[in-house]
C-alpha cells in the first residue's frame, strides 16, 4: 500500500522538493549578507552609543525577498491542505478509483492510514523545511525587530508551521472523504483553516499561560510613552500608557494605576493636569503624547510632560505580558493544539471511510 | 453444492429509498452466472454488497462463506471488475501491474504480464489514454491475476463497442476455462449473458424471478399458440409466465416440467431472451395492477 500511496503522490512531492531546494538556494545566497549588515550596524551603533534611535538597515535589506518568504511561509500550510489534503480521498471518489483500490487485498483501514500518513507527514516535513529556512534567514532582522510574538512572526517561525500544515492537510483529507468532491472539499478547507488560525490566535493563544505583571515608572525610558485625549464636550481627560518596551515580549495589556490598583479618576487628572484642556487646539478633541526618551513634546504640549511628572508620583504603568523566555513554550503549546486537531481529523476520516462510506 | 453468494433478506437503503430490499438468493459455485434485470433492479447494488464496497442496511450476505471485505484474506478471494472499469489515469499499465503485485499476496505476475502482452498493451502506456476496451481488459487482468476464487463483474461491457465487447467476453471465457474460477457477471444484454454464462438469475425489483442453468431454463419453457383460451384451465404443472391474447388467438409462455399434451396448442421453442423478457414483463404487469388498485382506493 505504501508503494501505491507513494506512486500517486510522488509528482506532488517532487514539485515541493524542487520548490524547497530553490528557496533554500536563494536563502543561502542572501542570508549571510543579512547577518553581515546586522552585525556591522551593531558595531557602528555601539561605537556611537546610539543603538535605540537609529534603525537597523537589515530590516529594509532584501525587503522584497523578505516579503516573498513570509508570504510563502504564511500560505504554504494552507496550500498543502488545499492541494495535497483535499484531493487525497475526494479524487478517488470522483474518478471511481476507490473501487479499484478497495477490491485489492488491502483493508480500507490500511488504505486510509497509509494515504493520510504519507501526505500529512510529507506536509509537516515540507512546512518544517521552509520554516527552518525562513527562521534562519530572518534571524538577523528578527533580532533587530525584537518582536518574536508578533502577528507577522510568531506563526511564521519555529515549529508551529509544521502543526499548521498537519492540521490543514488532515482537514483537507477529512473534508474530501466526507464531501467526496474535490472543489467543495478545498473550499471548506480554506474557510476552516483561516477560521481556526484566527480563532486560536485571538482566543486560545492568550490563555496558554497567565501573563506576568510588571510595574514601570511613567518616566522610565522603558515605558511605552503616555498619551492623552480630551473630550471636547465634557472636557474629560483620558491619559493612556502605551505598551512598555520589553524586548521580544508579548505585552497583553497596559494601564496606569496607583499603589492600590486604581486608575486615576477625573478629579485626580483635573488636579494634576489643570492646564491640559487649555492646550486643546482643535474643536473636537486634542491628543498629545510624552514619555521616556521617545516622545518629543511639541509646541504648547509642554504642559503634558509636566503633568505626567506629577502623575508619576502616585501612579505607575502596570503591564501584563508574556516574557520572551516563554517563546518556545508558546510555540510548543500552539503546535500541540493544532497537532491534536490534526490527529482528531485523521481519526474521523478513518472512522468515516470504514463505517460510513458504504 | 455450496453457494458463492448467499443472501437473506438483504437490503440497502439510501436515505429513504431502497436500492435493494428483502433480497434472498443463492448463487451456486462452479458456474458462470449471469445476473440480468432491468435498470434499477438492484443488480449493481447487490454486486457492490458482495464485494464489500457497500454494507447492508438490512439482512445478511455471505460470499464464499465469509463476510464481504471483512479482512485482506477475504478481499483476496474475490476479484472485482467495477462498473465503468475505473483505473488510475495518471498511472501506466506497468504501474497497475506493480500495484496489483504490491497489494495482493496471491499475485500471479506471469499471468498478468502474459495477458498484457497478449492484449498488445505497452507497459509504459498511461491508463488514462487507453480505450474503454483496453481499460476494461486491464481491470480484468488485475482482478484475475490476484487469483481469486470468485470473479465478480458489474456491467463490464456496458460501455464497450460490439467488437471490444466480444473480445472482452472471449478473454473472460478463456480465463474461466483456464483457472476454473466461479464468475458472477451482471448485464442487461441477454445476448452477452448467453454467450458466456451457463447459469442465469433474473432479478427484478430486488426479487429473483427465476434462476437456473441456461439449459434448464430453455428446456423448461415453451411458447404455446392456439385458439383463444381461458387461462383458468391450465394443467397444474404448467405455470403461465406471460400471456397475450387477440380475439381469436392466445399466445402464452409457460414453465413446465412435462410434455404438452393438449393437442389444441402449437408448441414453439423459446430463446433465452424470450424467457428473460417474459419474467421482466411479469413484474411490470404486477406493478401496473397494483397501481390500478391504488387508483380505485383513492
Amino acid at each position: 500500500m505504501i508503494w501505491l500511496a507513494w506512486r500517486q503522490f510522488r509528482v506532488q512531492a517532487s514539485i515541493m522538493l524542487g520548490l524547497l531546494v530553490a528557496v533554500a538556494i536563494v536563502a543561502a545566497l542572501t542570508g549571510p549578507h543579512l547577518s553581515q549588515v546586522h552585525n556591522a550596524f551593531l558595531i557602528a551603533c555601539k561605537q556611537a552609543h546610539d543603538c535605540d534611535s537609529t534603525t537597523d538597515p537589515v530590516s529594509s535589506t532584501y525587503h522584497g525577498l523578505a516579503v516573498a518568504l513570509q508570504t510563502m511561509m504564511l500560505l504554504l500550510p494552507l496550500l498543502l491542505g488545499l492541494f495535497w489534503g483535499a484531493p487525497l480521498i475526494a479524487r478517488e471518489f470522483e474518478t471511481g478509483t476507490y473501487r479499484l483500490a478497495w477490491s485489492q487485498s488491502v483493508s480500507r483501514r490500511r488504505w486510509v492510514m497509509v494515504k493520510i500518513g504519507l501526505v500529512v507527514l510529507s506536509a509537516m516535513l515540507a512546512a518544517g523545511a521552509l520554516s527552518l529556512i525562513v527562521t534562519w534567514w530572518s534571524s538577523a532582522s528578527d533580532a533587530a525587530q525584537q518582536d518574536r510574538f508578533g502577528v507577522a512572526t510568531f506563526g511564521l517561525r519555529g515549529v508551529v508551521p509544521i502543526a499548521y500544515a498537519a492540521f490543514a492537510c488532515a482537514f483537507g483529507v477529512a473534508a474530501g472523504a466526507l464531501l467526496r468532491k474535490v472543489v467543495p472539499a478545498m473550499a471548506t478547507t480554506l474557510v476552516a483553516y483561516v477560521v481556526a488560525r484566527v480563532a486560536v490566535a485571538l482566543w486560545v493563544r492568550p490563555h496558554f499561560m497567565s501573563p506576568v505583571l510588571s510595574s514601570v515608572s511613567l518616566l522610565s525610558p522603558n515605558s511605552g510613552g503616555t498619551g492623552f485625549s480630551i473630550n471636547a464636550g465634557s472636557n474629560a481627560v483620558t491619559v493612556t500608557a502605551g505598551p512598555p518596551i520589553i524586548p521580544n515580549a508579548w505585552v497583553v495589556s497596559s494601564k496606569i494605576v496607583d499603589g492600590a490598583g486604581q486608575s486615576p479618576t477625573q478629579q485626580v487628572l483635573q488636579k494634576v493636569c489643570p492646564n491640559l484642556p487649555g492646550i486643546a487646539s482643535g474643536p473636537a478633541s486634542a491628543v498629545g503624547q510624552s514619555g521616556g526618551v521617545h516622545a518629543v513634546p511639541t509646541g504648547g504640549q509642554g504642559a503634558f510632560p509636566q503633568c505626567i511628572t506629577k502623575l508619576a508620583v502616585h501612579y505607575h504603568e502596570l503591564a501584563a505580558y508574556q516574557p520572551a523566555s516563554r517563546y518556545w513554550a508558546f510555540q510548543g503549546l500552539e503546535t500541540g493544539v493544532f497537532l491534536v486537531l490534526a490527529v482528531a481529523l485523521a481519526a474521523l476520516t478513518l472512522w468515516w471511510v470504514r463505517h460510513r462510506v458504504a | 453444492m455450496t453457494a458463492v453468494v448467499a443472501t437473506s433478506g438483504l437490503g440497502k437503503r439510501y436515505g429513504r429509498n431502497w436500492a435493494l430490499s428483502d433480497c434472498t438468493l443463492e448463487i451456486p459455485q462452479g458456474h458462470v452466472v449471469g445476473l440480468v434485470g432491468p435498470n434499477g433492479a438492484g443488480k449493481s447494488t447487490l454486486l457492490n454488497l458482495a464485494v464489500g464496497l457497500l454494507s447492508p442496511s438490512a439482512g445478511e450476505i455471505e460470499v464464499l462463506g465469509g463476510r464481504p471485505a471483512s479482512d485482506p484474506q477475504q478481499l483476496g478471494r474475490v476479484g472485482f471488475v467495477a462498473q465503468d472499469t475505473p483505473t488510475f489515469a495518471g498511472l501506466s499499465v506497468g504501474d497497475h501491474l506493480r500495484l496489483g503485485a504490491h497489494l495482493n499476496p496471491g499475485w500471479d505476475a506471469e499471468l498478468a504480464e502474459g495477458r498484457i502482452a497478449q492484449l498488445g498493451l505497452a507497459l509504459d502506456h498511461r491508463a488514462g489514454k487507453l480505450s474503454g476496451g483496453q481499460r476494461a481488459q486491464l481491470v480484468l487482468t488485475l482482478a484475475v491475476a490476484k487469483r481469486p476464487e470468485l470473479l465478480i463483474l458489474d456491467e463490464p461491457v456496458a460501455s464497450l463497442d460490439p467488437l471490444a465487447r466480444r473480445e472482452f467476453l472471449q478473454i473472460l471465457m478463456e480465463t474461466v476455462a483456464e483457472h476454473g474460477v466461479s464468475v458472477v457477471l451482471s448485464s442487461h444484454l441477454v445476448a452477452d449473458i448467453e454467450r458466456v454464462c451457463d447459469y442465469l438469475v433474473v432479478l427484478v425489483a430486488s426479487r429473483v424471478q427465476v434462476a437456473g442453468t441456461i439449459d434448464d431454463l430453455l428446456s423448461s419453457h415453451v411458447r404455446l399458440i392456439g385458439a383463444r383460451h381461458d387461462m383458468g384451465s391450465m394443467p397444474s404443472n404448467q405455470e403461465v409466465i406471460e400471456e397475450s391474447h387477440t380475439d381469436r388467438q392466445s399466445t402464452i409462455l409457460i414453465r413446465t416440467d412435462g410434455p404438452i399434451l393438449d393437442p389444441r396448442w402449437t408448441v414453439e421453442q423459446v430463446s433465452l431472451e424470450d424467457v428473460v423478457l417474459a419474467y421482466m414483463g411479469q413484474q411490470s404487469g404486477e406493478r401496473s395492477s397494483r397501481r390500478q388498485r391504488l387508483a380505485i382506493r383513492r
